[in-house]
Formats: C-alpha cells, structure tokens, sequence
C-alpha cells in the first residue's frame, strides 16, 4: 500500500486511518483534526513562531498562487493571519520594491535554514539571458540564494516541478524546474499540476505543522498522499471504461450519462493525483466531472507527452486501443508500450521523450511506488 | 530630480518594473518595463490548434479563461466552426464570472491597501464603524461586534510581531487619509473578499470542472453536456446551483463592493483628476446575445478619441500595429515600423543590462512588451473604456444608469471618470453590470433544456480533415483588464503562426517609435510622490490599471528558425 508508511506516521500521531482519509479527500481543517493533532498544532502556535514562508514567482503565470487563494480547510485568511508568517510573496505582499526586497533578503540573511520556499514558475537557465528578473535580478540567482538557504523548498505547480508550459518543445528561454536549477536543493518537495490543487498545498501545510516532517515522495519527489495512485483508478467513469461505454461524440448520449473520455484523449490512465478523490473549489467538480477529458497536467513534459490531447492514449491494460489509435500524434507518436500497465504508461512515454531519468533510487514502470527512505527526509527541519 | 525605481511593483500578475524621474513633489516622466518571457505562441508553432486554447490559458492563471476563449474563437473564425447556442451561453457565464471575480479580488487584495492603512485600522472604534458601515449598506455583518471580533484579530496578528505580507510596507504614509473606522470597515472587506472569492468561483468549477484553468473549453463548443434528464450533465440542479451563486455575487458586489468603493472615494476626490494620461479608449466587446455571425453584444465595442464620449467609432482591426523601437525584439525592415497582427513578426533580443543591474537604458530597448497602437496612437483598455463605450451608446441602459448614480453621489461629472480612480470605480460598477446579467444567461440555459436543445459543440468541424488547407483567424474577446486579441494561421491541420496582443500590452507598453508613451506611462506623468522613497502613489495609479504582465509578454509569428538565429548572435 502507497500509505503504509505515511500511516505509521500518522498513526504514531494518533491519528486513525479513517480520520487521515478525511483530511486527504476533504481536508478538514486543523481544528478538526483528532485532539491529540489538534492539541499539537495549537501548542506550536502558541509557544513557537509562526513557520516562515517565502514565496518566489518566476516564469509563471500566478496559477497556483490563485489555487492557494482558494484553500478552503484551512482558508487563506487563517493560513495568513493564524497559520504561517508569509514573508515574501510578489502578488499578496503590500510592500513594493526596495522594502519588498528586502523582507526577503531580512528573511534570508535572519533565518537562513529555518524557512520554506516556494516557487511557482520555472527559471530561465541563462543568467544573462534577461527572461526574468526581479529588482534587477535574475531568476536563477534569486533561486539559488533563496532555495539555497532554505530549510525545505517547495515546487508548486508543473512549471516550477518540471519546467512546465517554458519549458516545452522548443523551449526558447531554456526554462528549468527548480530540481534542475537549484543542484542539490535540501528537501525539495515536488506538488505538480497545473495548477496545483489548493487542497493539496494546504494538506502539506498542514501536514508538516502537524507530524514535524515533510511526506513521504514518490520518484518525482511528489507526496504520496496526493500524487500516490492514477486519475484512472479513481476515476467515477473507471466503471464505464470497464465496461467499455465511451463517449465518441461532444454532447452525445454517452456523454451526456458521464460514460468514459477514454476515446476522447483523457489521460487519467496515465496521470498520478488524486483529482478524482479530493476534487477542485470546495470539492465542487473537477475536469472530468464536468465532462472534459484529463490532460495529464501532473505529468512531466506533459505538455510534449500528453499531446495532442484529444488523441487517445495507447495501450491502457484492459483495453485493445489498436482499432481506434490515430496514425499520427504529436506526442503519443512513437510510443510503444506495449504490456505496461495503466499507471505505467506515462512513465514509457516519458522515456522514450528523452526525459531526465527520475533519481535512481529505483524506477516504477510496474505502477507500484517504491518504498520512501531516509532520503525522503533529510533535514527535517525540528 | 530623483530617479525612483520601483521593482517588484508588488500586489500584481507578473513582473512589473516602473522607473520614474520625480520633480517638485510629481512624476514628470515614468518607463514601464516587463521584465519576463516565456515565449509561449512560439510553443505553439506545429501543435494541434485544437489544443492550443490550454496553452495559451496558461499565460495567465488570474484572468484563467480570457486566453483559453480568445484562442477557441479564432480557431473557430480560422476553420468555420459555429459553436452552438449553449456554447454562447455558458461562455458568456464563465466569461462574466471571471470579471466579476477578477475584479473583487482586485480591488480589495491588489489594490485596497495603496488607500486603506492597515496600523490605522487598528484604532478603529468599533460602533463607529459599524454605524459607518450601515450608512453605506444594508450589508447583514455590519455590527459592532462583528468589527471588534475582526480588530481584535488583526491585533493579535500583529502583536505577535510576525507581519508576514503586511510587513515593511507604507503604513503612516501621509497619502492614507481615511479615518480609522473607514480602514477598519475595509480591512475586515479584505478578509471577507477572500472568503468570498472562494466561494464565487464554484460557478467556474461547476461549468469548468476547476479554477483556475478551467478544462471545458473545446474548439467549436464546450464540453459540458447539457441534458435535464442526466446525472452527469448541466441539469436543473445545476441551474438552482448557479442561481445560488449567481445571487451570492450579485448580494456581495452590490451591498460590499460598489458602497466600498463609493464611500472610500469622497476621501481621495483629488485623485478623480490625477493619472488621466492616454485620451484614447478601445473595447472589442463581448457577450453575444445572438448566434448569428455578427451577433449583438452585451458590453458594445467602439474606439474613443480625445475623451469625446459622444462619437465612438467602430473597430477596425486593420488599425492595429506593433511597435518594437523600446522592446528587447528586433523587426527585420527596422524597428520604427508598426506591424499588423497578422503580418507580425518578433524576433527576441535582450539588449537589457546585465543583471544585476540598478538601471535600465530608457532612451533604448527597455522592455518585454511591445507597443500596440490603434491607428497610430496608443489607447486605454479595459473596465473604464467599456464602461465608456458603454455610457457613450447607453448600451446596456444598465452600465449609464449605475454610472450615473455613482457620479451623482461623489458629486462628480463624467469627465472624472478619466482618472485613477475612475477606473478603480469603473471597474466596480462593470462587477455589478455583469454579476447581475448572469441571471439572465442563467435563465437562457433553463431555456435551452427546456427544449431539449442538448447540442454543445460544433461536431461537423471537430475532425481537421474538414478544415481547408490553409486557414487564417482571429478571435476577440473583452477580458477583465481589456480588449484581447488572438491571431492563428493553421496549415493542414497544425498551427502555422500564433499571436496574441493582450491587455497588459495596451496599458504597459513602452514608448513608440514617436516616443508616445504607453498608458501606464503617461498616466504617471503628474502623480503626485510625497516620498520619493515610499512611492504609494505610483502604486495608486499602477494598480488603477490592474496589470497582468504575464499576459502582457509573448512572441508573435517567430519562426524557430527565425529565434535560433537571434540565440545563436
């Protein structure tokens, strides 16, 4: 099981099974977790100073900075003002200029290791290049100073994960994701997607505040509460895909009854988060929920490898794809991958686009996580 | 003469550089550099233009759907799809959610503290404020003790010395002139904006699956199903659903928002007569109310010259060009030339300092913007010239109706309007035209169930074997912060050349070939800077505008082989 170790974790915590999977799927907020996470988390807030984020914007978009602002357990107002000091963050921060600058460097050069940073876009790899700079900086001094000095850094959104929407073919700024432009950056923790899901920001958030340690990652350096199991095997149309009810046209009857996006392009079968379980604004909806298929924004190089992305996936165990592949795809040409089972098909794809090889500490092309270790949590900070 | 130089201009979209000469207690002349590319229309060169609506919405996640309708519509335009009457409709909800949203967020978390002072707020006498607050609105939390609950909070924040966001910025600045009950009103707004906000968007999440980046958008449609009699479709629990919302936005923006700005105003009325700069307005307009080719338009489109609301000109897209004499883009028959969307071409070039550096060169290249112009001259886009287009052709009678009640009530003539702080409220009375005609973009999708009108896309030119060889398109649309523009030339089947001349790039463009500055630019000309070291005017005037730099950044029409020849030099 993904959880195991995240649940001896918890369970250490004394925090149940049961209330673990209600704070994943519907984030309860951090009064409502049991009494002895709840007593913990109170106690740090009163007797500790509130932990210390930076937040850095770079080649973005402000995606996941508008996800963030839609945390709904806890709400941004709490994690503001109660939860986390917020000392940099170019979009919410009143001060402008010098005196936004330095907040950053007083925050750099008063708690160096002791702070977390967050970034949200990818880095121009060039210095000189001119991409992106801010206060007359580039993006990847900033970067590295700031990443450098942290106690953990968190990637938030596929841009800054994986080098994202800059990043893909031809790349023109040569952007790269925060692995690739910070080497040896302590305790990076990868939250892909585009944009990243408010809950699941916050789920680390809380996490951390809670247990005192950053989850347990998956090859990607992505939590495995989150990024742990495939789009498809959570999917609420997966019964229909068994069944082999697809819809074929936009607004059909197939459609119109929720059967599955399988033959539309949806890329659930090769996306790992947990959209299906945790949904979007409140657990509202989500993308294939309101009957689109998923574009696998999780993935790496997804906007190279997950398009075109009406052409449909091949190869998902439990289907024979082969009478309705396309000839001709963008992305998916050249993919074979024959025998690999659902959730390992995007990791063979990833492959054959040349990739950077996740770290070797053990692939997963058979859809089973590898086991988290120590390295998963170097440096905890307390 | 003192050279400021504001960078990060915070409490935006992006990367805004400002630099501005200040004399005699006033901006005399100010430079607005971008100081970020991503190159995105050249990703998009070979792809699927079916797809490209996703990419092109990524170049920006707070206006997340503007890109995404701009890039379906021209495809559309390019190979003769007609989206269906529902695809109408539940764009035009999602479009109106976003610039309602879009526009709440952006007054109270963008731009509500260059006015409101947070340090003062903590004085704030409760009752009095609460009084304050029930003479501008029967707005139910209005109490007492609602406002003691919310300065006690904000006092322990502070107290526990941590000041996160708020620290290191203007507080005491002499510029904040509200009384201590008018900060706490609009502090405990603040917060309330952000709850509600969350709120809000489930109208995107319920027709889009999630916010931001929407995933419902479809070349030729939307891919919501629409059926009254199916579970997995927009049925009428949803349409009850979306009414909830709908009322929620309309209680909020007119009971909170619009009083907000109308009752902060009277305390900065000099501020009606700063940062006016271009005289020039565009709106493409948007909203079609019918499915014909030319349909008619909720918020109208029209050109306005020197101020003169009484003659609006149509919009000829003919008349738009791109300069490149101050932005880090070489054109190769010169850079004093404007050229057309569709003849564009940019070819990337930083010729910046290297970072990092204190100054930029201005009287070079000094940005990653380039200068649109209309007819030669630079315009204004956005809330305030479709409010103006608006008030200028009394369509719709609603937008003249609540501008003119807000006049009367500040005691101000239309002309005021052409200010900062004419567009902080004409972006506030457009949140209010547009949250209340989601009502009736509700009703029309009942309608459409009702007789069975389950059709959503355009299914005929779904398959690019249906689509000419070659084929060309544009697709307009009004995003919150102005007239957007898309550009695509397919070729069998894939994208040919992508471009995008996007608000951000209207409002914060550099100087021209003339040396025209660009609207952020000559808006500050003439804003007052009581310290040159604290420049919370600048920001006043800056924010009026809502930048968005992201989307103001972007290649147009570079050829790959064209852009490695510029890296290789």
């Amino acid at each position: 099981m993904a959880q195991t170790r995240l649940m001896q974790d918890l369970e250490r915590q004394g925090i149940s099974r049961r209330d673990f999977l209600a704070f994943c799927a519907s984030m309860a907020t951090l009064l409502g977790l049991p009494k002895a996470a709840a007593g913990a988390i109170a106690k740090a807030i009163e007797t500790d100073k509130r932990p210390i984020l930076v937040w850095l914007e770079f080649q973005d978009c402000a995606g996941n900075t508008e996800s963030f602002l839609r945390s709904g357990h806890p709400t941004v107002a709490e994690l503001l003002l109660d939860t986390l000091s917020l000392n940099y963050h170019e979009t919410l921060m009143v001060a402008a200029g010098d005196q936004a600058e330095s907040a950053l460097e007083d925050t750099v050069a008063k708690h160096k290791g002791e702070y977390v940073a967050i970034v949200e876009g990818a880095i121009p790899g060039d210095i000189d290049s001119g991409f992106c700079t801010i206060g007359g900086r580039s993006a990847l001094d900033i970067a590295r100073e700031v990443c450098g000095s942290a106690a953990a850094t968190v990637a938030v959104g596929t841009c800054a994960t994986f080098g994202g929407l800059p990043a893909a073919h031809p790349n023109p700024t040569r952007a790269l994701s925060v692995a690739d432009a910070v080497p040896g950056v302590k305790n990076l923790i990868n939250m892909s997607a585009c944009p990243a899901n408010a809950e699941n920001i916050a789920a680390l958030i809380v996490y951390y505040l809670t247990i005192k340690r950053w989850p347990p990652l998956d090859q990607y350096r992505r939590p495995l509460f989150a990024y742990g199991e495939s789009i498809h095997d959570g999917c609420e149309r997966r019964a229909h895909f068994d069944s082999g009810q697809f819809v074929e046209a936009w607004g059909d009857e197939a459609h119109r009854h929720g059967y599955c996006l399988y033959q539309m392009g949806c890329k659930g079968p090769a996306t790992s988060q947990n959209c299906p379980n945790v949904q979007w604004n409140g657990h509202t909806n989500w993308p294939i929920g309101c009957g689109h298929p998923c574009i696998g924004c999780a993935e790496p190089n997804f906007w190279d490898v997950m398009t075109p992305f009406y052409q449909r996936l091949p190869d998902v165990e439990g289907i024979d794809s082969s009478k309705w592949l396309d000839p001709v795809g963008l992305g998916l040409t050249g993919v074979v991958a024959a025998g690999a089972v659902a959730h390992g098909v995007g990791e063979v794809m990833r492959y054959r686009r040349g990739h950077r090889p996740p770290p070797d500490d053990g692939t997963r092309t058979s859809g089973k996580p590898r086991e988290p270790d120590a390295s998963d949590h170097e440096e905890n900070p307390k | 003469m003192t050279h400021v130089v504001v960078d990060p201009i915070s409490r935006i979209e992006g990367h805004l550089r400002i630099e501005a000469e200040v004399e005699g207690g006033a901006v005399k002349q100010a430079w607005s550099s971008s100081t970020m590319f991503r190159g995105v229309e050249l990703i998009l060169e070979g792809r699927d233009p079916r797809d490209a609506w996703a990419f092109t919405q990524r170049i920006c996640g707070v206006c997340t759907t503007v890109h995404a309708i701009a890039s379906i519509r021209a495809v559309e335009h390019a190979i003769g799809a007609t989206p269906p009457p529902n695809a109408r409709i539940l764009r035009n909800l999602i479009i109106a959610a976003q610039n309602v949203h879009d526009h709440v967020i952006h007054f109270y978390h963008l731009q509500a503290l260059d006015w409101v002072d947070v340090v003062s707020a903590l004085s704030g006498d409760p009752a009095k404020t609460a009084r304050l607050a029930q003479s501008i609105s029967d707005w139910p939390l209005s109490s007492a003790a609602y406002f003691s609950g919310v300065r006690a909070r904000v006092k322990a924040f502070v107290e526990r010395g941590q000041l996160g966001i708020f620290a290191n910025a203007y507080w005491g600045h002499p510029a904040y002139r509200l009384p201590p009950e008018a900060n706490l009103m609009a502090l405990a707004h603040y917060l309330e904006a952000l709850d509600w906000q969350r709120r809000f968007v489930k109208i995107h999440a319920v027709l889009g699956g999630k916010n931001p980046h929407l995933q419902s958008f479809l070349v030729g449609g939307m891919a919501t199903p629409v059926d009254p009699d199916a579970q997995a479709s927009l049925n009428m629990g949803t349409i009850a659903q979306l009414r909830q919302l709908v009322a929620e936005g309309v209680d909020f923006v007119s009971r909170v928002y619009v009083p907000d700005v109308l009752a902060i105003a009277p305390f900065y009325k000099d501020w009606f007569s700063i940062g006016p700069g271009v005289t020039n307005y565009l709106s493409y307009g948007d909203f079609p109310l019918d499915d014909s080719a030319d349909p008619v338009l909720y918020l109208p489109a029209g050109v306005i010259h020197d101020n003169d609301l009484s003659r609006i000109a149509p919009v000829d897209q003919g008349k738009i060009d791109e300069y490149v004499t101050h932005s880090w883009y070489d054109y190769t028959m010169g850079d004093d030339k404007g050229l057309n969307p569709y003849h564009g071409q940019t070819n990337p070039h930083y010729t910046g300092p290297k970072p990092p550096f204190k100054r930029l060169n201005v009287e070079e290249k000094y940005s990653w913007l380039k200068s649109p112009r209309y007819d030669g001259a630079p315009m204004q886009v956005g809330p305030l010239a479709r409010m103006l287009v608006a008030y200028g052709t009394g369509r719709p009678s609603r937008a003249r109706q609540l501008i003119d009640s807000a006049l009367k009530q500040l005691g101000a003539q239309p002309a005021a309007l052409f200010s900062t702080l004419g567009r902080i409220a004409a972006r506030a009375l457009e949140a209010q035209v547009l949250v209340e005609s989601m009502g009736m973009w509700v009703d029309a999708l009942a309608e459409q169930m009702a007789r069975r009108d389950f059709r959503i896309q355009d299914t005929s030119r779904w398959d690019p074997g249906t689509w000419p060889r070659e084929c060309f398109g544009a697709g307009f649309h009004e995003a919150p912060r102005g007239a957007l523009g898309h550009w695509v030339h397919i070729r069998d089947g894939r994208i040919a050349k992508y471009q995008c001349v996007v608000p951000s790039t209207w409002n914060a463009g550099p100087r021209d070939a003339r040396g025209q500055p660009g609207p952020y630019e000559a808006s500050l000309e003439g804003t007052p800077v009581a310290k040159p070291e604290q420049p919370l005017e600048i920001l006043r005037t800056v924010h009026s505008f809502d930048p968005c730099m992201a989307c103001g950044v972007h290649v147009v029409d570079a050829s790959r082989r064209e852009l490695a020849r510029v890296r290789a030099s």
